[in-house]
């Protein structure tokens, strides 16, 4: 035991660098590198094709007193407040619904997981078409008589940015439903066990249980489905380009069109760093938030 | 199975919850049953016919045929199939090899990549794309496959995840070879990644996915249609046809088969390996 406690020690120190050289250069130069880059990047004014000037913090300025960055940002922080507690509470309902040996588990498992293989311009395009004013679920709102006009899902700015997160939620309740499967299962039976010999009735088993044992899983599925509800992109390309009337530009939208449509490259970078800012803190809180007492 | 014994307790509990399961799973994959349907209808056919036809009257192959002819859609496949091979097997490769060094030597400076890994996670994409896309540019890799792989190559995901599977294999095996004097390397290919296989079969699936679903990149990367991937050319049948259902309805099906083949054939590792992977606290 003692000579391999030597040996690994003793490893020449080119050993481990060998191994993390290819994998780390190759994200150093898409990740680290782009990363400062585009910190950089977001003093300067940039379009291109002519060197890029410095600029100081002309970029974040002009983010200040863009109402469109405003509305963006204004935006992006509702499809948070909507999606993540969605995606945080639907796919512990599913996980506990398919969580239990029965026959077709498997299935219903699989049918959930449907979505989260299917690419988001073509979950965009399905769902695009199921809104359409003739279309499916305008039909069957009006057959049931919820509603007796049809809705205008994607053309009524009061409705298209709920529409596109629904379709965000859509695509993620399978693979947060999977995170959740895991964390139940991990679960010692006997704690229920006991919890039923003690004659707690089901919900407090739940409640006092499950959910503190589910917090991990919470805090993870919190962390991912805001760093992905912070990212949304393409929901919005595909569906409504951002309109109507600018109600569905997210953060990520202004940024790819002052990149890509108006060539200005150093506010979008300065928009994207505003967007990790939000990210990063984001992240922290929730993983503080969330931290689970019984570890 | 116990499910006569549970019938007998519970029997109203299981069909409610068989009643809510079919209820979720008509929302999930009810959408796509629509598509398919929508696909097969003739264009003699009223798609917006109310109330909706779930079943294609004279159902016909005759929209996907129009896709077809009018876009290259199997080089489309081509284009995709080539990306998502190249950027899965380099990112489980490389990903794996760092990951080695991670979970099993000491060395200065791992707490150091450890959290500069960790950060790199947090970046989301859209920041990076505009120093990315230069770097393409520079390398002369706009339009062309690598460029396509370039930000799939490795991911810091992937590294954490073969780090966690490396974590459960037994010390023991590894420290036999050690003793003997076996390269490192030998070790990595002879005793550890047969022990990690199933984690390699889900760091694989999951990197397919997220490759064969990308837009952003390929959107921004590539201007020439002989270079476009399957999601820009859905894309693009729903922009170029002043939108009629029927042929962006056959080309998103027919983007989704090959997906949708690889999920029926390795499902237990998309489940069961995002299970295992899930992070534990």
């Amino acid at each position: 035991m003692k000579t391999v406690a030597v040996r690994w020690r003793q490893q020449p120190p080119w050993v481990p660098v060998l191994f993390l050289v290819p994998g780390c250069a190759l994200i150093a130069l898409v990740v680290v590198y782009p990363a400062l880059k585009a910190l950089a990047l977001s003093f300067t004014h940039f379009n291109m094709i002519q060197p890029a000037q410095a600029a100081g913090l002309d970029n974040y300025l002009a983010l200040w007193a863009d109402p469109f960055f405003w509305g963006a940002l204004k935006n992006t922080l509702l499809y948070l407040a909507v999606v993540v507690p969605l995606l945080v509470t639907l796919p512990l309902g599913l996980a506990m619904l398919v969580d239990k040996a029965l026959p077709g588990m498997a299935f219903f498992r699989a049918a959930i997981y449907l979505p989260v293989i299917t690419s988001l311009v073509v979950s965009s395009l399905v769902w695009k078409w199921v809104y359409e004013e003739k279309g499916l679920l305008n039909h069957l709102l009006l057959a049931s008589g919820l509603t007796d006009s049809p809705v205008a899902f994607l053309t009524d700015p009061g409705n298209a940015l709920f529409a596109v997160m629904a379709v965000t939620v859509w695509s993620g309740l399978g693979y947060y439903m999977v995170i959740y499967l895991a964390g139940l299962q991990a679960i010692p039976r006997h704690l229920y066990e006991v919890a039923d010999v003690e004659g707690v009735p089901r919900w407090r088993q739940w409640l006092h249980i499950t959910v503190p044992l589910l917090k991990p899983q919470m805090a993870v599925v919190a962390v991912m489905s805001s760093i992905g509800a912070m990212k949304v992109f393409e929901e919005v390309y595909v569906m409504t380009q951002g309109g109507p009337l600018d109600a569905t530009k997210t953060l990520v939208f202004y940024l790819y069109e002052a990149a890509f449509v108006e060539f200005e490259m150093g506010l979008a970078a300065a928009a994207g760093v505003v967007l990790f800012a939000i990210t990063l803190v984001l992240s922290l809180v929730n993983l503080r938030l969330l931290k689970s007492p019984l570890r | 199975m116990n499910l006569r014994r549970v019938l007998r307790h519970d029997w109203p509990a299981v069909l409610l919850r068989y009643a809510a399961l079919v209820a979720v799973v008509t929302l999930t994959v009810g959408p796509f049953l629509w598509l398919l349907s929508t696909s097969l209808k003739s264009p003699g056919e009223n798609i917006y016919a109310q109330p909706p036809q779930w079943l294609p009257a004279e159902p016909t192959l005759a929209n996907y045929a129009q896709v077809f002819a009018s876009q290259p859609f199997w080089q489309y496949l081509g284009n995709s199939a080539m990306v998502a091979a190249i950027a899965v097997v380099l990112n489980v490769t490389l990903a794996s090899l760092a990951a080695y060094p991670l979970a099993r030597m000491e060395f200065r400076g791992r707490g150091a990549i450890f959290g500069v890994l960790l950060a790199t996670m947090m970046v989301p994409f859209q920041l990076l794309m505009i120093p990315v896309y230069e770097l393409a540019v520079a390398l002369g890799l706009t339009n062309s496959t690598l460029g396509l792989v370039l930000p799939h190559a490795c991911t810091a995901f992937g590294i954490f995840f073969m780090r966690q599977a490396f974590l459960g294999v037994p010390k023991a095996l590894e420290e036999v070879a050690l003793i003997e004097g076996v390269p490192r390397l030998k070790i990595w290919w002879h005793v550890l990644l047969p022990l990690v296989k199933p984690s390699l079969a889900t760091l694989a699936v999951f990197s397919f996915v997220a490759v064969w679903g990308d837009f952003l990149w390929p959107l921004v990367l590539t201007d020439d249609p002989a270079r476009f991937t399957l999601p820009l050319g859905v894309n693009r049948l729903a922009s170029t046809f002043s939108m009629d259902w029927r042929l962006v309805a056959a080309g998103a099906v027919f983007s989704l088969l090959p997906i949708l083949a690889v999920f029926v054939f390795s499902q237990r590792f998309f489940i069961e390996g995002a299970m295992k992977g899930a992070v534990k606290g």
